[in-house]
């Protein structure tokens, strides 16, 4: 495939509604003292098609988490909208909406069950119910075996699966994970992106995935999206193009080259950017 | 920063007008009015009893403290470096911790008597604890990446502590010094009430004795003032060693 | 040697040394008598009961002392933490509170509640009650922020947060709060009996001490040191074994 062809067509009017819509979402924080406001994000278009996955890179901040924030309704925009399934996202998280952390949030004074139920048992489900949904999320993550371990017993990559698990048990319609598989190591993060393809292809969700690796949106994602430096704004939107079966196998594909090239071509200007403005800030 | 003072402002006007309120509360019988507390205050300053005794509870408290923490850092400092010893120690410290020092004054009183010595010996087991707790914890806490990159540098072992492992757990240690101080002060004016027969603890102990309360009071608000200014500098220490090697955003 | 058996070993030393220097004279019978009769003499106080009424009396006052510190202080501190502007106000008064003798309070509380058990209760807490605020503060603060946002897509209300998240969360800290209050309180009650009651066993060790009845003297405080280091040393590895299946620090 060429450049010019992995480069995203505009979207016309006649498309079917998107899943989630981002509308000129910008954000500005007061600045601390006497230091004027500071510009984080914006503005930000996105439409997200159902059951797509969408990868954003971009450099360090750059705002990524603040858009994601945004999205889970953790933090009002300054500017412009967010709409999940024709309604607007305000003020508090959306039904249907998972979220994966960047920090590990599996909780240490529970279980590896307790943690994974924890988000059901907040709902009006039947205890059987629940348990059957803990118990299928468990074996879908490959923890059946560590139900009652505690998460500080268990590996960076298992606690990880835990706060993944937390968040499947919803059944999401649309996951948010925010540089999920930063704390692991490379071959880890390898086979965690192969189980969430996996994940996604079972569950038919909508999956946002923001990430600092390039081969990573590389690979898992169908668009990659581009970020600029401060304040963040989406450069370009790749089409990986890839099938649905995908693997980390990808890598070997003769397209995957190009594509990660064309990437770090747009985003190598962009991190020297990145650099200079925290430079700047000491 | 004016934030800061404006709320210590705020803090000192609302334990003022507590005591105030109190005082109107129970009468000057029980309790002193601010105003006549700081005029009694400035008052006896100028009065005799107050420079002799003022200075023999400053001599115990220095005395005092240089033994919490001499003994405090020869015995904590050792006990980080060594695991072993530290491990086998550490429920021991805590126990000798927990122990109310109250209950060990009379032992104190049988082998010093009423002295100079069982004062000063009063305060040093107060404020010694706290020294060897921190300064343990502080040693422990070295980032082992520290000491694998002194090795790097081929540095003796005198200059790997003088220069890379003394620094990295100075804060902590400070810290420990800084609550060994404040527990140095408060034992040595325990022991002077109890088992002094001279210092400001004394001169206090006789005023409750004689249920004097002006001078109950005056002297009350002397130790806060003192206690709170000295461990206001030596937290602004603290926070700026703890700030140097903590930066925020680190 | 495990960890436990040298712990055991040295304790034993110690003891055995003790009780040697004792017994040889090094230290005069005056100042202390050697361990072993310090056991003596108080089995034998347990088993006559005399002292009874004075342990029963010391134990109601630290408890009540320790209740209220430890109620207070935690309700205290987790309101004070909700209320960031409340808290740098009273930060530096948290800070300087050990400095204080608290003892120049007995006076007034005598005055307000007469020579009753009630100011010694209160000394006792007002000595306990800091140290559970100061580590109460300490635990809410150290929730990770990440279990905060957790929580809100969780979409829980604030009073949920608070206890599904962060006090199991702040859970060791409050241990730790509880150790030293309890520490604090006792000190606050035998303190006061030293000096102002005519019960208890704050005032039996210091009128022990005044007719030089060694024996009595230190089997008390054998009682009194011993309980409230079991206690402690309980809570203690309560506080470790919660850190060692959370992995923290």
């Amino acid at each position: 495939m060429s450049t010019a062809e992995m480069v995203e067509a505009p979207p016309d009017s006649a498309m079917i509604r998107p899943h989630l819509g981002v509308t000129a979402v910008s954000k500005r924080f007061p600045g601390l003292a006497r230091n004027p406001d500071v510009h984080a994000l914006g503005p930000v278009d996105l439409a997200l098609q159902q059951g797509e996955f969408f990868a954003l890179v971009g450099p360090s901040g750059c705002g990524k988490s603040t858009l994601l924030d945004i999205i889970a309704g953790l933090t009002a925009p300054s500017a412009g909208e967010v709409v999940f399934e024709g309604r607007p996202v305000a003020g508090s998280p959306p039904d249907g909406l998972g979220v994966v952390l960047q920090e590990d949030a599996s909780y240490p004074w529970l279980s590896v069950w307790d943690n994974v139920a924890f988000g059901l048992r907040r709902t009006r489900l039947p205890k059987k119910e629940i348990a059957e949904r803990v118990d299928r999320a468990l074996a879908f993550m490959g923890l059946s075996d560590f139900a009652r371990a505690y998460p500080a017993q268990l590996s960076g990559g298992m606690r990880q699966r835990v706060c993944i698990g937390r968040t499947l048990v919803l059944q999401p319609r649309l996951i948010l994970l925010d540089e999920p598989f930063g704390a692991l190591d490379q071959q880890t993060r390898l086979l965690m992106g192969d189980e969430l393809m996996k994940l996604w292809r079972q569950t038919g969700a909508t999956i946002f995935l923001i990430t600092h690796s390039l081969d990573e949106a590389a690979v898992l994602a169908d668009r990659v999206g581009v970020m600029s430096a401060r304040p963040g704004r989406i450069i370009e939107v790749i089409k990986t193009g890839w099938s649905k079966e995908r693997t980390s196998e990808i890598y070997t594909h003769p397209d995957f080259g190009p594509l990660t090239a064309h990437l770090w071509m747009l985003l190598r200007a962009e991190s020297l950017r990145a650099r200079q403005q925290a430079e700047e800030k000491k | 920063m004016t934030r800061r003072i404006i709320d210590t402002l705020l803090l000192i006007l609302l334990l003022l007008v507590v005591w105030e309120a109190l005082h109107r509360l129970v009468g000057r019988y029980a309790l002193s009015s601010p105003l006549e507390t700081v005029q009694y205050l400035s008052a006896f300053f100028g009065q005799p009893v107050f420079l002799p005794n003022a200075q023999a509870t400053l001599l115990a408290i220095f005395y005092a403290t240089a033994i919490a923490f001499g003994a405090g850092l020869a015995i904590g400092l050792p006990l980080g470096l060594f695991r072993g010893a530290g491990d086998v120690a550490d429920p021991f410290l805590i126990a000798l911790f927990s122990i109310p020092k109250i209950t060990l004054y009379p032992v104190i009183l049988l082998i010093f008597g009423l002295t100079f010595v069982g004062k000063v010996a009063f305060g040093a087991i107060h404020g010694i604890f706290p020294v060897i707790l921190f300064a343990l914890s502080g040693v422990r806490s070295i980032r082992p990446v520290y000491l694998k990159s002194a090795r790097t540098f081929n540095l003796s072992t005198f200059n790997a502590i003088r220069l890379v492992l003394l620094p990295a757990a100075l804060p902590e240690i400070v810290t420990g010094l800084r609550v060994g101080f404040a527990s140095t002060i408060l034992g040595t004016l325990i022991g002077e009430m109890f088992a002094g027969t001279e210092g400001l603890g004394f001169v206090l102990f006789k005023a409750i004795d004689r249920n004097n309360v002006p001078l109950i009071m005056a002297l009350t608000l002397l130790f806060f003032v003192v206690s709170s200014a000295a461990n206001a500098v030596l937290l602004a220490v603290d926070h700026r060693l703890h700030r140097r090697a903590n930066p925020p955003g680190s | 040697m495990s960890l436990m058996l040298k712990r055991i070993v040295v304790l034993i030393a110690a003891i055995a040394a003790l009780e040697l220097l004792c017994r040889f004279g090094w230290i005069d019978r005056m100042t202390m008598i050697p361990p072993s009769e310090m056991v003596d003499a108080l089995w034998a106080m347990l088993r006559s009961g005399s002292a009874s009424d004075d342990i029963q009396y010391t134990l109601d006052n630290m408890l009540a002392a320790i209740v209220l510190s430890v109620t207070i202080g935690f309700v205290a501190g987790t309101a004070i933490h909700a209320v960031p502007r409340l808290r740098s106000v009273l930060d530096p008064l948290l800070a300087s509170y050990y400095a204080v003798p608290i003892f120049v309070f007995y006076p007034l509380l005598i005055v307000l509640f007469g020579i009753t058990n009630l100011p010694l209760i209160i000394i006792g807490a007002m000595f306990g009650v800091v140290a559970m605020i100061v580590n109460t503060l300490t635990g809410l603060d150290r929730v990770p922020r990440a279990f905060a946002k957790s929580a809100r897509l969780f979409r829980l209300g604030r009073i949920q947060e608070l206890y599904l998240v962060s006090l199991p969360s702040a859970g060791p800290h409050f241990i730790t709060g509880l150790k030293f209050s309890i520490v604090y309180s006792v000190i606050g009650v035998i303190a006061g009996e030293f000096i102002l009651s005519s019960r208890g066993i704050g005032y039996r060790i210091a009128f022990a001490y005044n007719n030089f009845d060694t024996r009595a003297m230190y089997a008390l405080m054998l009682l009194l040191i011993g309980a409230v280091t079991t206690v402690t040393l309980t809570l203690h590895a309560w506080e470790k074994r919660l850190h060692r299946r959370w992995g923290r620090e």
